[in-house]
């Protein structure tokens, strides 16, 4: 990528890996706006030094780099993994061999993390295994400090780059551009430490929010006026699985593509940024109850108020509200008070 | 005979190896290697149906929606259900979006930088071209991702966020469009065009669409200097290269068609073999394992097929399992969609010269004038207020089938459910089908045999021919080892 020295500073060198993933946290990033993501970079001060999708090297070129940076030959500031590390068949990493290379792609990543200040995984498979980690998970997918909830994976639970951090986890299934473009802004400019993650290595900047926050739905929420199905205008918490109130992520406070999120969209916050969220233990498009209470209250509620607020706010529904929770299209408007349509 | 091993494959969609054998000068032999497997087919099984919507589309991340439109093709087929105008229309333009996008990204960031290389610095064409399309620093990447991103706004609007949207289902789209959305929607196709028109084409779209033979298409590439738009600097290097003649097809071309509306659809389906359309039939496919790293051999069709990897295989060198029509290889893609839905231009160009680099990258750029001029007619068919959804209840025991074209080629899912779970899941996607391993009787695939006859200069490691025409395939591994 295009390396444009905007000061005196040496450009901070960044190599991007992809394993066992679906390439979709790259496309996600390339939808980066105001600016596009190459400007972005530069204006990071960062240099790419290879990104398995856009860098002009192929083949020798870049087995060659790679190894002048595993040899320490040259330096590496930051690296980038897309995808899980795929440790199987029986931890010996077969199930990717970097090609060209007849080595494990697994080897690769643990030789370059050794070696560079810092560590980032982008999306929720580099973080935590991910997607690719679902089922019987027989390819042996794991994060790269971090298996599941269990810390370990690739590098260890306790694994510090040389810049002193731990593997940075940007969870999401994808990224959202914003939350990659930021984190790598402000690794590149030397002002990230330990207080700007969260207990997942997660970047507080978008997880001090709940997908919650800025929702659309949210005085559906607070009538609790639900959809039943989907496409219905309503909260989508008490019948269709969403985890908005428990999601760590600022989905409804910054557009994605412009203009939307799951939620607009019309289908529920599946908590793609949570370690595991590929195995609910219930389908994802139905919340599940315990006498008809839905089991996954918002975080930090008790429970005994939940009922309580709900069922008293039930009763207080505005037909509006009512009406529109089971519309597929919001079809009563807001009224002023004495003022009628002539 | 000196054998060459090419990768990492970079500008691909995941991670690729070719191994080739040259002699005199150009590839005599080639083995198309895909070194990652991920194994969606198990992690599906046992899981709620409706769930493979969550999973299936993270098979890829630069065809998520096309993966959606396959399993939700295949989940209203065991459902029973059919989806209201409204949410065809809904469904089409999410995945035309996706499938544009796919080809426009092609075009600029994977395919073209190749022209920007050292290698060719002798050549005319080579100041212009290395300006225009050096990877991540070319004067095009600066209009091209902003013009990209913002066209993604559609799916902002209609599909909540890409990729990895859930918003189609069997019976249609979660979001309805409301009337104000629909003008938002048109105003983002507008500006499309615009960039479109003044930087791909340099054009009207219409007269692109229009053009019928190659005879028309040189004239029309003539009626400017070549600096005038990218499409016309493609034809230009094109015509310099030879590519006409680089990355011969083997003659065999499926496609499944796609973006159906009320019991037609845009693009139709069939194959296209010895210069004859055919009639398609999915109870003739089949895949393939010998020479892939799969416990069983085959071949299998694919309803009930097994995914029992065996990384110790002696016999096989690819995660990429071998599907075959009737025994028979199939090329899939943008080429043979045209072809086979008979666009004229297509037909002529391959009638004369086959298929080839060339005849594949001007079916996937004459594509996107097609599908942006079909999305705007969609738009303008959009009646807010009408339903985009109908409701279906799962029964506890269904099959189905699923088959759409993604913007690389013909993608199918396979399904069967027992007892509310899923049993079996099965996935070809286009790249499975273009980039198959030798099967049963050592059939090379369709890349295998475009490699044959590629030119490699003297001292090239990563020959650029080569290079060329792997990616005129666009191909997308991490779809093809799921
Ligand atoms: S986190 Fe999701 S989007 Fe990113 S690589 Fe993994 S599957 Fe793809
Ligand atoms: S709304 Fe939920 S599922 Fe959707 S991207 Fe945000 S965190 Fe992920």
């Amino acid at each position: 990528m295009s390396m444009q020295r905007i000061d005196a500073r040496p450009p901070v060198r960044l190599f991007w890996l992809q394993s066992g993933g679906c390439g979709g946290c790259s496309l996600s990033a390339l939808g980066a706006e105001n600016p596009d993501l190459v400007t972005t970079m530069e204006a990071a001060n960062i240099e790419v030094l290879w990104h398995p999708s856009l860098s002009e090297a192929s083949g020798r070129e870049v087995v060659s780099l790679m190894e002048r940076l595993e040899s320490g030959e040259e330096p590496l500031d930051i690296l980038c993994l897309e995808g899980s590390v795929m440790c199987g068949p029986n931890g010996s990493g077969k199930f990717h061999i970097l090609s060209g290379t007849g080595r494990p792609m697994m080897d690769w990543i643990r030789a370059l993390a050794e070696k560079a200040r810092y560590v980032v995984a982008v999306g929720s498979c580099a973080a935590f295994g991910g997607i690719t980690a679902a089922g019987d998970n027989h390819v042996e997918a794991v994060g790269l400090s971090y298996e599941g909830r269990k810390p370990g994976g690739l590098l260890g639970g306790d694994f510090l780059s040389s810049g002193g951090l731990p593997v940075i986890n940007i969870a999401g299934c994808p990224i959202h551009p914003g939350w990659l473009c930021e984190t790598l802004h402000q690794i590149a400019a030397g002002t990230y430490n330990e207080t700007d993650v969260d207990e997942w290595a997660r970047p507080l900047s978008y997880t001090m929010h709940l997908v919650h926050h800025g929702c659309a739905r949210n005085e559906f929420y607070e009538y609790k006026a639900s959809a039943e199905r989907l496409c219905d205008q309503g909260c989508m918490m008490e019948n269709l699985g969403c985890k908005g109130t428990q999601a760590r992520a600022d989905c409804n406070m910054r557009a994605w593509n412009g203009a939307g999120s799951c939620l607009d969209g019309g289908y529920p916050c599946i908590n793609c940024t949570a370690p595991e969220f590929e195995e609910p233990g219930h389908d994802f498009l139905r919340t599940p109850k315990v006498a008809g209470i839905p089991v996954g209250l918002p975080t930090d509620m008790p429970k005994a108020w939940f009922v309580a607020l709900a069922s008293l706010s039930k009763a207080a529904t505005p037909a509006r509200l009512k009406e529109n929770a089971t519309a597929e299209m919001l079809t009563v408007p807001p009224s002023d008070k004495g003022k009628t349509r002539s | 005979m000196t054998r060459l091993i090419v990768g990492p494959f970079n500008r691909v969609e995941g991670d690729l190896e070719v191994r080739i054998d040259c002699a005199d000068g150009s590839v005599q032999n080639a083995e198309v290697v895909s070194p990652l497997y991920r194994g969606f087919e198990r992690i599906l099984l046992g899981k709620p149906p409706l769930d493979a919507l969550v999973y299936a589309p993270r098979i890829c991340g630069i065809c998520s929606v096309s993966q959606s439109v396959a399993a939700a093709r295949a989940l209203a087929s065991a459902i029973g259900v059919s989806v209201p105008r409204n949410g065809e229309l809904a469904i089409n333009l999410v995945h035309a979006t996706e499938n544009v996008a796919d080809h426009l990204t092609h075009f600029y960031l994977f395919f073209m930088p190749d022209f920007a290389r050292e290698i060719y610095r002798s050549e005319p064409w080579y100041e212009d071209i290395r300006e225009r399309f050096t990877a991540t620093r070319g004067t095009a990447v600066e209009t091209v991702l902003p013009a990209r991103a913002q066209f993604m706004h559609i799916m902002g609007i209609l599909a909540g966020k890409w990729p990895h949207t859930l918003s189609i289902q069997p019976g249609g789209s979660t979001r309805a469009a409301a009337p104000g959305e629909a003008a938002r929607l048109a105003v983002i196709l507008k500006a499309f065009r615009r960039f479109l028109e003044r930087q791909l084409f340099g054009d009207q779209l219409e007269r692109v669409a229009a053009l019928e033979n190659e005879e028309a298409l040189v004239s029309w590439a003539g009626e400017r200097a070549p600096e005038h738009s990218d499409f016309r600097r493609f034809l230009n290097l094109s015509a310099a290269l030879d590519l006409a003649r680089l990355g011969p097809s083997s003659g065999n071309y499926l496609s499944y068609g796609g973006y159906h509306l009320e019991d037609t659809s845009l693009f139709g389906h069939g194959t296209w073999r010895n210069g004859q359309a055919n009639a398609f039939d999915p109870g003739d496919v089949a895949e393939d394992l010998v020479s892939s790293w799969y416990k069983t051999d085959g071949p299998e069709p694919p309803a009930s097929g097994t995914t029992e990897p065996d990384a110790e295989k002696t016999s096989a060198y690819s995660w990429c399992k071998a599907p075959r029509l009737g025994g028979e290889i199939m090329e899939t893609g943008a080429l043979a969609r045209q072809l086979i839905n008979g666009h004229p231009l297509v037909r002529d160009l391959v009638s004369r010269h086959g298929g080839s680099v060339h005849t594949r990258v001007v079916a996937r750029v004459l594509e996107i004038a097609l599908v942006v001029m079909a999305m705007e007619r969609w738009v303008a068919a959009l009646e807010p207020g009408g339903h985009f959804i109908t409701h279906g209840d799962m029964p506890s025991r269904a099959e189905g089938i699923g088959l759409t074209e993604a913007a690389r080629g013909s993608l199918g899912h396979w399904i069967s459910i027992e007892n509310g779970q899923i049993s079996n899941y099965q996935i070809i996607a286009p790249t499975t089908w273009n980039f198959s391993p030798r099967d049963k009787d050592g059939v090379a695939g369709p890349l295998e045999q475009a490699l044959i006859g590629a030119p490699v200069r003297k001292g090239e490691t990563d020959p650029v021919s080569v290079q060329h025409i792997v990616r005129s395939f666009d191909p997308c591994l991490v779809c093809t080892v799921h």
